[in-house]
């Protein structure tokens, strides 16, 4: 190998949909494949872990990690490619905050393994057959990685330097980190402060070109029941856009384009919660009637009526940022809806 | 491992706290097990708002350089105060001091020791968790405006209004109705000493109509409330009465003149008429009277103007084409004497009013024995002429009554019995009261109990079931009859009458959750103006500046009411006095570098401080009309709304704090399986 700096891209519990916004760098590809060897990349090079433990500690020069932390396997990786690189990136939604794999900690693993194996009408699983992490065979003892209870972030297990939100983050975006790094590793300019990489310091709302009012929402429409107006905010006309409560950076593609934010690249800065931040801002603008002026319980029916046209509220909220919800999981020892 | 130097000090409160709550085991508790967060002493203490332990927190301040202290004992609503004093004699800003419930939010509210503990020590937690967040703050000190609202002119209004403008200051009195006076000035006698109502009430009318600092606006509402206490800006519309009453002298000719006869339902209490132009009683203040516009032939048909043609003034008092006017005063703070409604007795069916002729209300028995009133004091049945024999007065109606009205109207009582007094002085009659309780407390008032029982009047305990016309009995015809179960004998009586009064109960304005809301105070239950205090508070509200008095903060006689309206311009009196009021420094701000412009806050505001800038697209706060709610605060998605004393940080750091421990005392972290 040469002297370049080393470069890694791993994905854990992910889609895969972070390595191809990477290759979607276009021509930029070859920049990177130009300043940089790779040390490590399942995806588009035959690596195995053996050689990545082969190398001494520090030798990557960056890491991209991508998925979350949802088995052992995940975890060991994610604390050997840790020890191995000396910048480690947390790289899309799922290693910055659980994303979609991170829903599974509002219900439980005894829950998602009954969907997946037991009770689903694509399955053919007569003897009930769940995934055991120790087998005894004839020929010795087999393993697979533990399936853990509760689905991490990767900075809930490692120490991480820097975050590139997004789902995936966008190639332009991805791009423009690289091209620091580049720029640190091969003219000695300073690297950005440890943080969010790759994304504004606002809401999406910065970026988007909809006209925007004071907000009163009687109902929320699902994308197919209205034909939104092209100019003005989307929450303003029902329909749910997490913008408001999520860091700019994409350039509002979707709400543009008339479908809502689904708050990707996570909370603002300064915002732990980005699920109870966005439930705060829609109950503080339902428009329901006031206390005092209609009767109580018929201004209880009003919001449970707004609150039964958001289908899904928790997946719809914590879409992308379960993992580092103050909510934390549901009970382990409940039937994974909540109740004993 | 913290850098702060924390104090927790758990109060006893004698046994308030105590008897539930191990507070000795929650001080070691904090000692051991928050070192970490920063606690360096934690005590127990009897009574921790005593000055011994006061001293306490301030000497450990002072002697082991604390520079937090955290104080579980009452509510911040009570002691709040008294311990940021305390730091800050001992040297330490006084917001650094937390103050952690264990009183209201645990031991008067749980039963399980054990748990309550727990939770005790859940709430130092965050308490000790939040307290390092904490920053040192000023307060923000604003001049007071000397001008004082006074809305309402019932008794309560005008003794306030009087108090006030004698000592100097301006005050401002709205009256929604023509004449102030409220319900006082339809009274006859007053209990108990009996003395007429309207020649002890009309010198005070007329000392507030004509004192040089009060300026007087009847026929007038408040429309809208801006700003905060000091510095209100009060919106008024003052209603069009189509008499201009610069030129207008009072001399009543265009009443006289006036063709159109109206039912007055208002002041005669649907017993006499008046004009479409009319005064509401002679001795109305201001003297000017006002055109009811429904009733008027000009307004409905276009044609009449027998006052214009009539009026005598130069140039021409009455003016068709006058309108609302909006007024926009400054005042300093507001009191609040709207009164009540009386209870529409209606809604009982079974005590016939409405039905009946000869039922009345209590108003309209005391327009009826008024010597002003339609029948100039005669006490006379509907048909205008006949004495009754005998007349039945019905305590507790709408009051006391699960299906109406649970608590009680205070006056009803004595009321029955000045009604019991006044029917047997003037007609003879045989009267008879039928009550649940006879409640007659305060001075005087038992003693004129004593004195309608000597006059002869029956007493019947127990509660009407009935009053009808359907005679069943022999002498039950042409009369109407009481039914009612004779609680002392146990026995139905069937009681023929033929006057029935329904003493009706007192209830809160048909529009007082409106008010409250536009004057940010809130109301009970039943629809009263909360006081800040029920004791010892009895007149501020929880707004700043807003003051309640008389029967609008719940029913009260007039020596009450009179007492409150007194002790409201009072308080009102001594904050002028201060001339200059330090604000609490709790205030919401936006960073403007992480707005988005989202506008997710704009139309949240209560006291409309939220500015958006269009050009920028950016949201600011007004911080002198800001008052820390904190609504903006939650509401903003992004975080760019922070409020001092309510920063994220503060709130997310007091909820780690609080699920610190889990409920079997081991850290909750440990509690999330991998």
């Amino acid at each position: 190998m040469s002297d370049k700096p080393k470069l890694a891209m791993y994905w854990a519990s992910s889609c895969g949909g972070c390595e191809i916004a990477t290759l979607n760098i276009h021509e930029h590809i070859l920049d990177v494949d130009a300043v940089f060897d790779i040390a490590f990349f399942p995806c588009i090079a035959d690596f195995k872990v053996k050689d990545v433990q082969g190398y001494p500690d520090g030798y990557i020069d960056v890491c991209l990690f991508n998925g979350a932390i949802r088995t052992s396997e995940n975890e060991e990786m994610a604390h050997l490619l840790r020890q191995k690189s000396k910048v480690m990136v947390a790289f899309g939604s799922c290693a910055y905050e659980g994303c979609i794999p991170a829903l599974s900690n509002l219900t439980t693993k005894d829950a998602t393994f009954n969907t997946v194996y037991l009770d689903n009408p694509s399955i053919d699983n007569p003897d009930g057959i769940l995934p055991q992490p120790v087998t005894l065979v004839a020929e010795g003892t087999l393993t697979i990685p533990v399936f853990y209870h509760t689905v991490k972030s990767l900075d809930q297990v490692v120490k991480v330097d820097y975050t590139i939100p997004g789902c995936p983050p966008e190639p332009h975006q991805i791009w423009a980190v690289l091209e620091a790094v580049v720029a640190a590793l091969t003219q000695g300019a300073p690297l950005p402060p440890s943080g969010v990489v790759g994304a504004g310091s606002v809401a999406v709302c910065e970026e988007c070109s909809r006209k925007r009012d004071v907000k009163k929402i009687k109902r929320f429409y699902r994308p197919y029941e209205v034909d939104p107006d092209p100019d003005i905010c989307l929450l303003e006309q029902g329909i749910m856009c997490m913008g408001i409560a999520t860091r700019s950076g994409c350039g509002a593609l979707c709400p543009q384009v008339g479908m809502g934010c689904r708050g990707c690249y996570g909370p603002v800065p300064g915002v732990t919660d980005q699920g109870a931040k966005m439930v705060s801002a829609i109950a503080s603008v339902m428009d329901v009637g006031k206390m005092g002026e209609i009767d109580e319980a018929v201004l209880e029916r009003q919001i449970e009526a707004v609150y039964d046209s958001i289908p899904d509220p928790a997946g719809t909220f914590y879409r992308f940022s379960m993992a580092h919800s103050i909510l934390r999981r549901t009970r382990v020892a409940g039937n994974g809806h909540g109740k004993e | 491992m913290s850098e702060e130097r924390i104090g927790v000090y758990v109060c006893h409160c004698g046994s308030n706290i105590a008897s539930v709550v191990d507070v000795e085991d929650v001080a070691v508790w904090a000692k051991d097990n928050l070192a970490d967060q920063g606690v360096v002493v934690a005590r127990d203490y009897k009574f921790m708002c005593s000055s011994l332990g006061q001293e306490l927190i301030q000497d450990d301040i002072k002697e082991q350089g604390l520079d937090r202290v955290v104080v579980a004992a009452c509510s911040p609503h009570l002691h709040e105060r008294t311990f940021r004093n305390a730091c800050d004699r001992a040297g330490l800003n006084p917001f650094l001091c937390e103050m952690v419930s264990v009183r209201e939010q645990v031991s008067w509210v749980h039963t399980d020791k054990e748990l309550a503990t727990q939770k005790a020590k859940a709430m130092i937690a965050g308490g000790v968790e939040r307290v390092v967040y904490h920053e040192p703050l000023e307060p923000l000190r604003v001049p007071i405006n000397e001008a004082t609202l006074v809305v309402g002119a019932g008794i309560a209004g005008i003794q306030a209004a009087l108090e006030i403008a004698d000592s100097g200051f301006p005050v401002y009195l709205v009256e929604r109705e023509p004449s102030i006076g409220g319900h006082m000035a339809q009274f006859d006698k007053t209990f108990p000493t009996l003395d007429c109502s309207a020649c002890i009430l009309t010198p005070k009318m007329v000392d507030a109509g004509q004192h040089p600092n009060i300026t007087l606006l009847s026929w007038s509402e408040v429309e809208r409330v801006d700003g905060y206490v000091g510095n209100f800006t009060v919106t008024i519309r003052k209603k069009a009465r189509y008499v201009n009453e610069d030129v207008c002298t009072g001399c009543g000719i265009c009443i006289e003149k006036c063709p159109v006869n109206v039912l007055d339902t208002n002041f005669e209490a649907g017993l006499g008429y008046r004009k479409a132009v009319y005064r509401p009683f002679p001795q109305a203040v201001p003297k000017y009277p006002v055109i009811d516009t429904e009733n008027c032939t000009y307004f409905k048909r276009g044609k009449c103007k027998a006052c214009q043609i009539f009026c005598p003034t130069q140039p021409n008092s009455i003016d068709f084409e006058q309108q609302d006017q909006l007024l926009q005063v400054p005042v300093g703070n507001i009191i609040l004497a709207t009164g009540y409604d009386l209870f529409d007795a209606r809604r009982i069916p079974q005590y016939g009013y409405g039905r009946l002729a000869n039922v009345y209300t209590s108003l309209e028995f005391e327009r009826l024995c008024n010597a002003a009133g339609p029948t100039n004091g005669d006490v006379v049945l509907r048909d205008g002429v006949t004495k009754p024999e005998a007349v039945g007065i019905i305590h507790c109606v709408g009051s006391r009554d699960r299906n109406y009205n649970n608590y009680c109207s205070v006056i009803c009582c004595m009321q029955s019995l000045k009604f019991a007094h006044l029917v047997k002085e003037r007609t003879g009659a045989e009267v008879y009261n039928f009550y649940i309780d006879m409640r007659t407390a305060y001075k005087d008032y038992d003693e004129f109990y004593q004195k309608v029982l000597e006059e002869g009047t029956h007493f019947v305990r127990g509660r009407v079931a009935e009053v009808t016309d359907a005679a069943r009995q022999p002498g039950e015809d042409g009369k109407i009859i009481v039914q009612v179960e004779d609680t002392f004998i146990g026995k139905q009586r069937r009681i023929p009458v033929d006057m029935v009064i329904l003493s009706s109960a007192l209830e809160p304005r048909a529009d007082s959750d409106e008010v409250a809301h536009k004057f940010g105070i809130a109301c009970s239950a039943n629809g009263w103006f909360i006081e800040k205090h029920p004791k010892l508070d009895p007149v501020a509200t929880m707004t700043e500046g807003i003051y309640i008095a008389g029967c609008a903060q719940g029913p009260k006689d007039i020596p009450s009411t009179v007492a409150q309206g007194a002790a409201a311009a009072a308080r009102v009196l001594g904050r002028i006095q201060q001339k200059e009021l330090a604000l609490e420094p709790i205030r919401a701000s936006v960073i403007a570098e992480r707005c988005s412009g989202c506008r997710i806050c704009n139309n949240m505001c209560p006291f409309n401080a939220i500015l958006f800038h269009e050009d920028r697209m950016v949201t600011e706060i007004n911080p002198a009309l800001c008052q820390g709610c904190g609504t903006c605060v939650a509401a903003c998605p992004s975080g760019a709304i922070t409020g001092t004393q309510f920063s994220n940080e503060q709130v997310l750091a007091q909820i780690e704090g609080l699920l610190m421990f889990g409920v079997n005392g081991n850290l909750a972290n440990e509690l999330v399986p991998a």
